[in-house]
This record gives C-alpha cells, structure tokens and sequence, in this order.
C-alpha cells in the first residue's frame, strides 16, 4: 500500500509538473499567462487521433505533425492577437481565456466525447517497479517528463538562446538594448510552451479518454500548481507538482476517492492565505502582489 | 510631397452650451442631454411589457445578465478583475436554494438570505486570493468555481450533479420582470453613485495606485474585501434570483460561460463605464437567446465576440457611441506630419 502511494504518487507527480511547465515557461519568460493552454492540450490530442485513426498515419508521424502544429498556433496566437495588447494585462488574459473556449467548446459542438476518442497507448504491458504494477505508458511519461526537464535545463542555461529568453524575462528595454527582440523571444517562448502542452497532451492522454472537460482540468490543474509554487519559478513548479501528486494519491487511498478535486484547491488557498507568492516565488512579491 | 492627414476631433457646440447646467436655453438643449439618458430607462420599460410572452423571459435573463455585467465592472474598477463571476453566481443560487428546498423558507424570505448568506461565503472564499492582483487574482478566481465544481460532482452534496429542483416559483412572469428591471436599476444607479462618492473613491484608487491607499492608513486589504462583499452581492442576488424563476439548481451554475458572459458584455459596452455593461448585456442578452439553436456554439460566439471585440475594439461600444454623439470628427491636414507616439 505504501509503495504503491510512493509509486503511483510520483507518476502523479510528473504528470502534474509536465502539464504546468509549459504554463509557467511561457509565463516566465514573456509574462502572458497564456489561458488557452487547456484548449492547446485537447486540441493536441485530437489532431493526434485524427491522424492516428482517421488518416493512418504512422504514431510517431502524426503525434509529432500535431506538436508541430500546435507550437505554430501558439506562435500565430501572439503574433496575430497578443502582439496587439502587449502590456495590458487584463486584455492578454480575456484574449487568451477567450481563445481556449473557442477551441474547447467549438471541440465539445463538433461532438468530441465518448469512448471512441481515445488514443492507444506506446506500447502495452506493465512492469514492477518496487512490487507495484505500473504501466508502461507511465514509465515512458515519467522518461520523458525528467528528459524534458535535462534539456529545458541545458536550453535555458547553456545557449545563447536561453541567455536571450532569460535576459527578456529579467528585463525587456535593457534586453532590447543589447540586440535582443523581445517580440520575437515572447513568440518563441509562446510557441515552446505549446509544444511542452501539446507533448505533455500527446503523452499523457493514452491514460484516459480525450473529453473537452479534461481541457479545463488540465487548465485548473496548471494553474493550481503555477499558483502554489509561484508562477514564474521552475523549482517552485516541480515542488508544488510533488506536493500536490502525492497529497492527491494519498487521499484518493486512504480517505476517499471522491475528495481527490478538493486537495489542489484547498492546497492553493492555504498556501496562499500564508505566502501570497507562492512557495519559490519571493522575488515579486512587493511590485507584482500587495 | 504628400502632406499627411489626421483626424481632429472637436466637441459639438450644443456639447460645451450644456456642459453647464445652468446655460440650458432651448428645448433642442434640454432634449439633447436628456434623451440619451431617458432612452434606457423608457426604452426598457416599454420592451419589457410590451414583447411577446416568449421573449419576456429572455428579458428577465437579459436584467439579471445586466446585473451580473455591472457587478464584473465594478469589481474591475477596484482593481479586482475576476474571471469567475459564476463562483458568486453559484454560491448565491445554492444559499438560496438550500434555504428554500432544506429549511423551507418562503421565497421572499430565501433570495434575500441567498444574497446575504452568498455574499458572505464568496467573500470568505476569496479572502485568501486578496493578497494577489492583477492577473495573479484572475487566474485564482478563475480556478476557485471550477473546482468547486468538481467538488460538488464528486462529493454529492447538495444533489450533486442531479441537482436541486422543486423550488418555489415566483408568483408571475409581469412580477419577475419588474422585480428583475427594478434590482437592475437599483445595481445601476447604486454602484455610480457610489463610484463618485468619496468612499467609492478609495475603491477605484485600489485599482489605480494602491499603495496611495495604504498611504493613506487605510488597509487595502479591508476594501477589497469590502469591495468583494459588494461586487459579489450582486452576483449572489442574480443567483438566488434565477434559482426560484428556475425552480432548480444544478452544477451547471458553476459553468464557465457564466463567467464569459459579464466579461464579454463589459468588454463589448466598454469596461469601466457601467453604462457599457449595461448596453453589452442588451446587445448580448438577446442575441444569445437567437442563437439558441447552435447550442453549445453559442459559447463560442461570445467567446469569439469577445477576443474580437478586445483586439479591435478594446474602448466598447458605449464610448465610441458616446464620441459620436459628442464630438465632430473631421479630417484636416498635418504639415509637420503625424507624431508616432
């Protein structure tokens, strides 16, 4: 029972922090909370399935077309809408709000639901990992989530062009000043953190049904965790997604199932009824929070 | 060389004549600044009683939208911009539906206790997001309803995703809609006057510079909250009231186009202006209704609408309509060229 919570808890976990990190990047670097995120995610698995079992393309083929497209919109949602209300933040925020419910609810009118809508998994099977029964399609997402986060961590502090992105997060005018196109570096960081959701969707989605209300899951959960460890942090990310995996597998086995929605939440008000900033986020906490 | 143009706008004459009050000489003076104001007013009055059956009830949606427009406006105004109008929504509907399905109480007595008890709990529930603004406020109050949600599909209580039905009705369509027209009107006129209020001052200033606030020795964080219990009133009225004309109450009170909708009216009005709100939810309110049989599109319309209307026309309606009305636009000739700014 224990280890099945260690287990199953930081599968849970991983899932958790891949599905927000491609939040909290883009939010990091360029400041647009990009709210479309949940309809990025569907929309990612749904291009996948069509190509999968409407077209006959091979997995790998149209899971990787779908992520290409997907970064592509993130990079035309800024250069199309964002770019016009850079600086506005109330603007950046319905405009993308309102874009995610486009997608998910012109997704939900076209009849996307039911069982039909589901994509296979890699590869079938299971493995024992400390005498627990895992899947194999978690043990790939677990590979792939610490793969994703080495090379996110090499990208970001080891080429020029993160030293670019980091340098528009700092600061855009003196970014600027050095030759650097904050436009261009915000469309790029638009576009990764699609990619990240649209991977995560394509990774992740195996695991269940693909359902328009999963879209705004996905959503809540992000934001739940971006809020607890504070939204421009990728420590702050990776802990809270910890936190909240485990104390969610904790009790969904030992107090009740039907109770597992009300931990993020009454995690995030804790948390922010003690640090407005979250747990890592510290060093906005005077110009961003009151 | 081409010599550039640009638009010069200039106030009409009968504008700067009745600017002040006291100059008010003609009847053509007197028509032009009291039409514009009686028109609502008279307009919706007439509208409401006199449409067909069917389409009063889509007035009495469109009143209570209004009311949830006004209430969005003027918690944006304090600097509070939520994105989840539905959570007081919900919070409101269940108070009063709880207290007329659970203890019995008559429905004069249940809206009035929904309102209050609503209000209380929405406040409490976004105590704790009080420290944050901007947008870190929007994405919390985003998720809060969602959640809540959820909470209520999983653990079933109050009927869970059955829901609660069997509410009292209202006694008659003609009763719901004055009633309805009567509290838009009250929310109305109330929140401008209390915007322009000194102590309405110190809610706006929350928006604009809320460390002069704290300057001052007034705690930010009181206002806001009682900002909240204001803006959120409101809500929670508009929720007690569409559970008794629905004599049910479900989950789908939680739903996001219920937080779409007082965002997308105000946008389309202009933010910031009351007025706008109201016209948005006037404009919308039918036209959500004649989109009816698109089903789950009409969401998207708004939705649509509204990231239109933020890119194009970030202003709204109400202030471009009221530039019109005031000012004489005219092309003229820019020698030393136009200034990029």
């Amino acid at each position: 029972m224990l280890l099945s919570v260690l287990v199953y808890g930081f599968i849970n976990s991983v899932i958790l922090a891949m599905v927000a990190l491609g939040f909290s990047i883009t939010f990091g670097i360029s400041r647009v909370a990009n709210f479309s995120h949940g309809g990025f995610y569907i929309l990612g698995g749904i291009f996948t399935w069509y190509g999968l079992i409407k077209l006959g393309m091979p997995y790998f083929l149209s899971a990787g077309l779908s992520i290409i497209i997907i970064g592509a919109l993130g990079a035309l949602m800024y250069k199309v809408i964002l770019i016009r209300l850079r600086g506005l933040e109330l603007s950046e925020v319905i405009a993308t709000l309102s874009l995610g419910i486009v997608i998910l609810e012109l997704l939900r009118g076209l009849g996307v639901f039911g069982y039909e809508f589901r994509n296979p998994v890699f590869m079938d099977g299971s493995v024992d990992i400390l005498g627990v029964g895992v899947g194999i399609q978690r043990i790939i997402i677990v590979c792939a989530g610490a793969l994703l986060l080495i090379l996110l961590h090499f990208f970001v502090h080891h080429t020029k062009m993160g030293l670019a992105f980091r340098g528009v997060a700092q600061q855009e005018h003196t970014a600027l000043s050095v030759g650097i196109n904050p436009d261009l570096v915000s469309m790029l960081s638009l576009a990764m953190g699609s990619v990240m959701c649209a991977l995560s969707a394509v990774l992740i989605l195996p695991l269940g049904v693909i359902s328009v209300d999963e879209g705004y899951d996905i959503l809540i959960k992000a934001l739940a965790v971006c809020i607890i460890g504070g939204l421009e942090s990728t420590l702050g990310v990776l802990v809270a997604a910890f936190i909240i995996g485990y104390i969610e597998v904790l009790t969904s086995m030992y107090i009740s199932s039907a109770l597992t929605s009300v931990v993020p939440l009454a995690c995030m008000l804790g948390i922010l009824l003690v640090r407005p900033s979250g747990i890592f986020g510290k060093s906005k906490e005077i110009e961003e929070r009151v | 060389m081409s010599t550039e143009r640009r638009k010069e706008r200039i106030d009409r004459p009968i504008k700067a004549v009745t600017d002040d009050i006291f100059c008010l000489s003609s009847i053509r003076e007197i028509a032009y600044l009291v039409i514009p104001r009686m028109l609502p007013v008279v307009g919706l009055l007439l509208l409401a009683f006199l449409v067909p059956p069917y389409w009063r009830k889509v007035m009495v949606i469109t009143f209570v939208m209004g009311m949830m427009a006004l209430s969005w406006d003027f918690m944006a105004s304090c600097g509070l911009t939520s994105l989840g109008q539905a959570l007081f929504f919900a919070l409101g509907a269940y108070s009063a539906g709880a207290a007329n399905h659970y203890l019995g109480l008559p429905i004069y007595l249940s809206i009035p206790l929904g309102t209050l008890i609503g209000a209380v709990i929405s406040t409490a529930c976004i105590y704790p997001t009080l420290g944050l603004r901007g947008i870190y406020f929007s994405v919390v109050t985003l998720i809060i309803p969602l959640m809540l949600m959820r909470v209520v599909e999983t653990t079933g209580i109050f009927g869970g995703t059955e829901g609660i039905t069997g509410l009292s009705p209202f006694p008659g369509i003609i009763v719901t809609i004055a009633l309805s027209m009567i509290a838009l009107w009250i929310t109305f006129f109330g929140l401008r006057r209390l915007i322009d209020s000194d102590y309405g001052h110190i809610f706006v200033a929350l928006k604009d510079n809320d460390r002069a606030v704290e300057a001052s020795g007034l705690s930010i964080r009181w206002f806001k909250v009682q900002a909240i219990f204001i803006g959120s009133g409101i809500c929670c009225f508009c929720g007690a009231f569409m559970t008794h004309y629905y004599m049910s109450i479900g989950m789908s009170a939680f739903a996001v186009d219920l937080s779409i909708f007082p965002i997308a009216a105000s946008v389309v009005g202009g933010m910031g202006t009351l007025v706008g709100p109201l016209l948005g939810a006037i404009i919308l309110g039918p036209l959500s209704e004649a989109l009816r049989a698109f089903g789950s599109f009409r969401v998207v319309i708004y939705a649509a609408l509204l990231g239109t209307f933020i890119v194009m026309l970030p202003e709204g309606l109400f202030p471009y309509l009221a530039r019109k009305y005031q000012q004489i636009e005219r092309w003229v000739e820019a020698p030393g060229g136009i200034s990029e700014d």
